[in-house]
């Protein structure tokens, strides 16, 4: 464990983590919103919204993330020009907040259209027939519903936007798996305690969320 | 409110799902008032008919007409409109996640802007009405079918409708609860509501309705007052239906 006793690995270690958990936080911020947004667009009576939201469902959950995230610094920053801060680390973290974003989104779409699916049609009927606009039946009645069927799932995004944070490495940003790079290019003789380090940390932090959700999922089932 | 002149007048409705033809050129008016019971076999479109009035289906071909005006495509002066027709489900089909008071006052609240304080009490003397006043702060899965379906019955009248539908209120209620949803209907249409109500209690058939309109394979076979349907069908489609229904 020499290597994590150097107080400047640890510190590279800590601001490797602290960069996970901002673009997961920020990420599964944006790509919440962005992603019930576009869950709505798919189940709207409007084909132009349904198809946006089928084109972004189908091309982002089927491309590559490490895709996604180099188009978004060699095609967004370095060919169109597109800079979010003038310091290079925090230009890279929000690009990689972009990418992960749009990404995350389609599999958040896609878990909250499942849950929109468990809520039963006569729901939505009895919504309208009382005179409820569309977006109040979605906003008021469906929504809400599915929202507590959609917890479980929505942990398993989450684990897995955390886990994909590390691809923001890439673009040269030093998140844990990149500071993990160094560790070992720089200590050959310690390659398996830093894996699992590192690979310990991220259960530390992911396992207890999986609980978390799978209770909460628990205690906010809808009765019927 | 007058009565005698037509409410919810059906002008050639067509309605086809795929190569199914689930109403074959209905024609149908209700006047301001009126009780209109509509029976058939299973699959013969009485729900679909009941169901294309605040167009939760929409039609083919044809007109519907509700007072006087056409009914509007998908949006804002269609909501308009379904918040004036009252409208009661085979599976009730309360909000599971809102307690009783609030799936009464929500559409007072929400689509007619009503303040919550005047919405409550309005709602509570519904409830009350319905004789389910003292479970006003359950949720609709700790009541019974029959509660639930008089809760139903109670959020439609909260929007203070010119018309209720009923599509097979009773269908899924135990036979002991049935009682209890017809005889809050009952007294609706003695007060006067227009309702369009299908059903296959023909206890209510004859007592409370006006006309009865006997359906089979999408069409309008038979539309006469109770007493000359039930004692002399003209049709051979109606005295079939009615020689099942009415020998047990």
């Amino acid at each position: 464990m020499h290597v994590f006793t150097d107080p400047k690995n640890f510190d590279a270690y800590l601001s490797g983590f602290l960069w996970i958990l901002k673009l997961t936080g920020a990420s599964a911020v944006f790509a919440l919103l962005l992603g019930v947004l576009l869950a709505g667009m798919r189940v709207s009576p409007v084909p132009v919204l349904r198809g946006f939201g089928a084109a972004w469902v189908n091309i982002f959950r089927n491309t590559p993330l490490t895709l996604v995230i180099f188009f978004c610094y060699f095609g967004l920053y370095s060919t169109l020009g597109l800079s979010l801060s003038q310091e290079l680390d925090l230009n890279r973290y929000w690009l990689g907040v972009i990418g992960l974003s749009v990404y995350t989104a389609a599999f958040v779409c896609e878990a909250v259209r499942s849950g929109i699916n468990t809520v039963p049609t006569g729901q939505a009927e009895a919504a309208r027939a009382i005179g409820l606009s569309f977006a109040q039946t979605l906003r008021i009645v469906v929504l809400p519903q599915a929202a507590r069927s959609v917890i479980a799932p929505f942990g398993s995004v989450l684990i897995a936007l955390c886990k994909n944070a590390t691809i923001v490495g890439t673009i040269g940003l030093m998140e844990s798996s990149n500071v993990m790079k160094d560790l070992i290019n720089s200590n050959g003789d310690a390659v398996i305690p830093i894996f699992l380090v590192i690979a310990g940390t991220f259960a530390a932090l992911l396992i207890p969320t999986g609980y978390l959700f799978g209770w909460l999922a628990n205690r906010l089932a809808v009765k019927r | 409110m007058a009565t005698g002149e037509p409410l919810i007048v059906l002008d050639s409705v067509n309605k086809w799902y795929g190569p199914l033809h689930v109403l074959d050129d209905v024609s149908l008016s209700v006047d301001r008032g009126e009780v209109v019971v509509v029976i058939g076999p299973s699959g013969s479109g009485k729900s679909t008919l009941c169901r294309t009035i605040n167009r939760l289906e929409p039609i083919n071909s044809g007109t519907i007409t509700f007072d006087g005006q056409e009914l509007p495509a998908e949006g804002r002066a269609l909501a308009k409109l379904r918040s004036e027709v009252g409208m009661v489900f085979q599976s009730f089909n309360l909000f599971a996640h809102k307690t009783i008071l609030e799936n009464v006052t929500l559409g007072p609240i929400k689509v007619r802007g009503e303040k919550p304080a005047a919405a409550r009490e309005r709602g509570l003397a519904l409830l009350d009405r319905v004789g389910i006043a003292n479970q006003a702060d359950k949720f609709p899965a700790q009541l019974s079918g029959g509660q639930q379906q008089r809760v139903a019955i109670a959020r439609a009248l909260a929007m203070q409708p010119k018309a209720m539908l009923f599509d097979e209120p009773t269908s899924a209620l135990d036979p002991e609860m049935v009682g209890e949803v017809l005889d809050v209907m009952t007294s609706l249409a003695r007060e006067g509501m227009t309702m369009v109500v299908v059903t296959h209690e023909m206890g209510f058939a004859r007592h409370a309705a006006n006309r009865v309109i006997f359906m089979a394979d999408g069409k309008l076979v038979e539309d006469a007052a109770p007493t000359d349907f039930f004692a002399n069908p003209r049709s051979e489609r109606a005295r079939d239906f009615l020689s099942k229904i009415l020998t047990h």
